[in-house]
């Protein structure tokens, strides 16, 4: 077979079916990416639109633009959405779905038939808990959904049913995606990338979804008791009979504090992709930042309480847990010199994805030097719950977390779409997303210390917040034009920007290595990788193209991509891939479906459906493809 | 405040200055003092090491054209400086930070282990603050009274859900919490009024759940304590009939204690946990529609006639 013949064969194997059906029974890490990054742009606008009413309303001193029903539903559910269906979706979803094969040299993720469940979960997921404005009973107790306020003597409605509900459905979806990256990064390395050849944006993948596996269970396992005590009456969090409400919030931070991590590695792992690209030179001190990436999700573990130190538990814990908090710092700090120096000793060129990058640097340090002062007990106690923690986790959120995602959407837009974005444009958003970021988030810190508490529908006038409240409505609103003219960006360049090529940014990772957008099947050929940065091995590039011809690790005899061994990535199999099958949407519907039940109290129904979904498994199983 | 002043003139401007008397930054009392102080140390520092970074990256844009670092060095210096400013400045600093935050002011500003001159008892209700005093029969709510320049602890507790008592002008918050009775110290080294806010969301009306601590000199705190002490001259009918369901007037049938005591409802300052200040007028706005005023709060509107509402009217405002 000619080369040329066998790219075909190729192209024959891998292609799905057309059309919208195609679609919905997509295998294909690729289109699971994408599905993931629509779906998670549509609840970004859904969070964003939730928090301009609330900034709104909070322009001036008692406003009664929304009621405080109505607000308190508004600020619950941006904070879930945001957290829930935005970032943690958006970066290991659809960054991580998308991105991580083609780093690491795979035809597709580990488990593709498990990667589309997950997405579809998700999505049901999604719709389950947004279906709550509908009835208008969306979760109103605040995103940590502190009890006793969320049990059913102060909550009667399916508010908190829907957050618990909808929290411990979303929880099942985001497992099995974390478990997928996790397998994928393990054993689907293309031969040759041992670990210190790995990008870092792989590794800050590998720890946020191992981070996921292990918190996730402890806020599973609280909205299991909450929903336990609002639907049948079990008394885990009532002081009456022998409960504690402090076992929520327990639990809740032991997930909680991980998430902080689990939101901001994969930020890293961007900034990490960007900044060697157009620094044009590769990251210093690799394997220091390797080490802080894992360790950072790693000690993020053992800090849960500084949540806590005003609930008055006791003095020995909380020292414990303000030394605790305070090493988590020395990571980050490993890590912003990195960058920073990194682009110091290359010759950087400023365009969008790495002005995204500066701008994420300067508010990751804010927010830092911000949470480091929490962790001297006396002063966390005087600001926590004001908006001076507000103004910090925004910075570190939205500053440090979805400024790379930003600059990460501009630097992959070409490799996904084949097309170039509009860089004049880029640039604009850039400065009205960093104007907008300031002005909003910065004045919080000011407000809070003048005493201004978080999660106030209204305020009074008199006490010196007004000026600040207003610039900082202002600030959301420039903010929000900066985010539209991404989203403007992106639509028009989709269509109409010049077409990118291979490579447009000399990029060092394997993805640069393809053509854009990418074919089903990825890589023609297994890759060959010799180090860090195989897209600058010209050597390795030239081994690709004799092994095309040779038909060495071509694959093209069917569905398959090799495994490799986890340390040292030789090659030590051949796995054959699943075709696309309608099993896992139509099980997320059943689940879907079993989860409302249960909310309206209909178990023998919902335990109906679960059983379903149970027996769709067996029919996913019987038309798994023969051993080749 | 002179230190903090030459580290950045235009935030103390803007924090220490205006803004109302809820400022965490205006400290009244020792507890808030130590706090403000290290805060002003920490932002210092933290604009220093701000100030460091966002010039590297600055660098880093102006020297875009040059592969080295300043004096031309290379990647091994970098990775040197990794280490050093990114490994062993930061533990120094952070050890310092702890010890003196974490285990000095932590325990200089505890509250003292053996009981105080004076304890206040502060219990949250969604949405207002009860108020009793130890060895007194004196309640109240929404205000706390305090003698100035005196240790007094506060033993805060919950009637419902978690509320977090905070007098930012005072003191670090402490939740209240079910099953649990925390205490904090108030001290104010001046008269005055120092106003604070429920810090914990609780519900609602959250955003109106706010109390004033009130400092006078010892004489006058004494005389207040007594008079509040001492029951109401008598009952009301129409009172008995539409409120005692919910309200306290010590000395008459009403004992309730689902909204605030009222004993003395017309010596207080405001209405409502400080949603509106106690004036003839706003008490009537207040009876008649409590429902507009602070939605969803745990006071009903009643349908009363003109004539019970002035009766009513009258014999609240003659609770002094
Ligand atoms: C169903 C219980 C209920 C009934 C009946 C009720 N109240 Fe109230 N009342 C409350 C609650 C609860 C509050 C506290 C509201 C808040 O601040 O959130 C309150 C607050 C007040 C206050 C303000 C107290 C303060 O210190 O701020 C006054 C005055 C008052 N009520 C008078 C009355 C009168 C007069 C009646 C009879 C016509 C009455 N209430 C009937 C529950 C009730
Ligand atoms: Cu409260």
């Amino acid at each position: 077979m000619a080369v040329v013949e066998r790219v075909e064969r190729l192209e024959e194997i891998w292609l799905e079916r057309p059309g919208v059906l195609g679609w919905l029974t997509t295998v294909d890490h690729k289109r699971i990416g994408l599905l993931y990054f629509w779906t998670t742009l549509v609840f970004f606008a859904a969070g964003g639109v939730e928090a301009l009413l609330m900034r709104t309303q909070l322009a001036q001193s008692d406003e009664r633009l929304v009621s405080p029903e109505t607000y308190d539903q508004l600020m619950t559910m941006h904070g879930v959405t945001m957290i829930f269906f935005f970032i943690v979706p958006i970066t290991t979803g659809a960054f991580g779905n998308y991105l991580v094969p083609l780093m690491i040299g795979a035809r597709d993720m580990a488990f593709p038939r498990l990667n589309a469940l997950g997405f579809w979960l998700f999505l049901g997921a999604g719709v389950f808990i947004y279906s709550s404005f509908l009835v208008h009973e969306a979760p109103n107790a605040g995103w940590f959904d502190y009890v006793p306020l969320s049990l059913r003597q102060y909550d009667r409605g399916h508010n908190v049913d829907f957050y618990a509900l909808g929290l411990i459905f979303n929880g099942i979806a985001t497992t099995i995606g974390a478990l997928n990256l996790i397998v994928t990064i393990f054993k689907l390395r293309a031969p040759g990338m041992s670990w210190n050849r790995m990008p870092l944006f792989c590794f800050a993948l590998l720890a946020t979804a191992l981070s996921l596996i292990f918190a996730l269970p402890a806020l599973t396992a609280d909205c299991i008791l909450l929903e336990l005590q609002r639907k049948l009456g079990f008394h885990f969090f009532d002081v009456a009979h022998g409960g504690d409400p402090l076992l929520w919030q327990h639990l809740f931070w032991i997930f909680g504090h991980p998430e902080v991590y689990i939101i901001v590695l994969p930020a890293f792992g961007i900034a990490t992709s960007i900044i060697p690209t157009f620094a044009r030179r590769r990251m210093i001190a690799f394997p220091l930042v390797a080490m802080a990436e894992l360790l950072v999700a790693f000690i993020g573990f053992g800090v849960w309480a500084h949540h806590m130190f005003s609930t008055g538990i006791s003095t020995a814990t909380l020292v414990f847990f303000a030394a605790a908090s305070m090493m988590v710092v020395v990571p980050s700090t490993i890590q912003i010199y990195a960058w920073v120096l990194t682009v110091n000793l290359g010759t950087p060129v400023f365009r969008a994805p790495l002005m995204f990058i500066g701008g994420f640097i300067t508010f990751f340090v804010l927010g830092g030097l911000s949470g480091i002062m929490f962790a001297a007990i006396p002063f966390d106690q005087a600001t926590t719950d004001t908006y001076f923690v507000v103004a910090h986790f925004h910075f570190v959120i939205f500053g440090a977390a979805v400024f790379p995602l930003l600059g990460g959407i501009y630097y992959w837009f070409p490799k996904v779409t084949g097309r170039m974005y509009h860089e004049g444009l880029a640039q604009l958003s850039f400065w009205l997303t960093f104007a907008g970021t300031a002005l909003t988030f910065f004045p919080m810190h000011i407000v809070g210390l003048l005493g201004m508490t978080r999660r106030v529908y209204t305020y009074d006038h008199g006490l010196g917040w007004d000026a600040y409240n207003l610039v900082e409505t202002i600030g959301g609103y420039v903010l929000a034009a900066g985010l539209l003219a991404i989203a403007l960006n992106i639509a028009w360049s989709a269509r109409r920007g010049p077409y990118a090529g291979r490579d447009p940014f000399h990029g060092g990772t394997l993805e640069w290595t393809i053509p854009s957008p990418p074919p089903h099947y990825n890589f023609a050929v297994v890759p060959t990788v010799r180090s860090a940065s195989p897209n600058w091995d010209e050597e390795a590039r030239q081994e690709d193209l004799e092994r095309l011809e040779r038909d060495e690790l071509v694959l093209a005899g069917g569905h398959e991509t090799p495994t490799t061994t986890v340390n040292d990535a030789e090659l030590s199999q051949i796995a054959e891939m699943p075709p696309e099958s309608p099993w896992p949407i139509a099980l997320a519907v059943s689940v879907t479906i079993a989860f409302a039940l249960l909310l309206t109290s209909h178990y023998a129904s919902a335990g109906g459906f679960l059983a379903l979904a149970l027996l769709m498994l067996a029919g996913w199983h019987a038309a798994e493809p023969e051993e080749a | 405040m002179t230190r903090a002043a030459l580290l950045a003139p235009p935030l103390v401007l803007a924090l220490a200055g205006c803004g109302g008397n809820q400022n965490s930054l205006d400290p009244g009392g020792h507890g808030e003092r130590s706090i403000a102080h290290l805060f002003w140390v920490m932002l210092g520092v933290s604009l220093v090491g701000f100030g460091f970074i966002v010039t590297l990256l600055f660098l880093g844009w102006v020297r875009r054209d040059r592969p080295y670092l300043p004096g031309g060095r290379g990647e091994r210096t970098a990775t040197q400086l990794v280490l050093l400013l990114g490994v062993a400045l930061p533990i120094v600093l952070l050890v310092a930070l702890f010890v003196w935050s974490d285990l000095f002011v932590l325990s200089s500003t505890a509250a003292p282990k053996r009981p105080t001159a004076l304890t206040v008892r502060v219990i949250g209700h969604e949405w207002w603050w009860e108020v009793r005093y130890r060895g007194s029969s004196a309640v109240t709510a929404n205000e706390i009274h305090i003698p100035v320049r005196t240790k007094v602890t506060a033993i805060v507790t919950t009637a419902d859900v978690i509320h977090s008592f905070w007098i930012p002008e005072l003191n670090r918050k402490t939740d209240m919490i079910p099953g649990r009775a925390n205490r904090l110290v108030l001290e104010a080294d001046r008269p005055g009024v120092y106003r604070g806010q429920c810090a914990e969301f609780c519900g609602l009306q959250h955003a109106h759940m706010s109390v004033e601590v009130i400092a006078e000199p010892k004489p006058r705190f004494d005389a207040w304590l007594a008079r509040t002490a001492e029951p109401a001259p008598g009952g009301s009918p129409v009172f008995a009939k539409n409120c005692s369901g919910c309200h306290q007037v010590r000395g008459t049938e009403a004992r309730a204690n689902v909204g605030p005591d009222l004993t003395h409802f017309a010596s207080r300052r405001t209405i409502a946990a400080l949603t509106l200040p106690n004036t003839p007028p706003n008490l009537r706005t207040w009876l008649r529609d409590p429902q507009h005023v602070k939605p969803g709060n745990r006071m009903p509107n009643l349908h009363l006639s003109n004539g019970e509402w002035r009766a009513l009217e009258r014999y609240v405002e003659s609770l002094r």
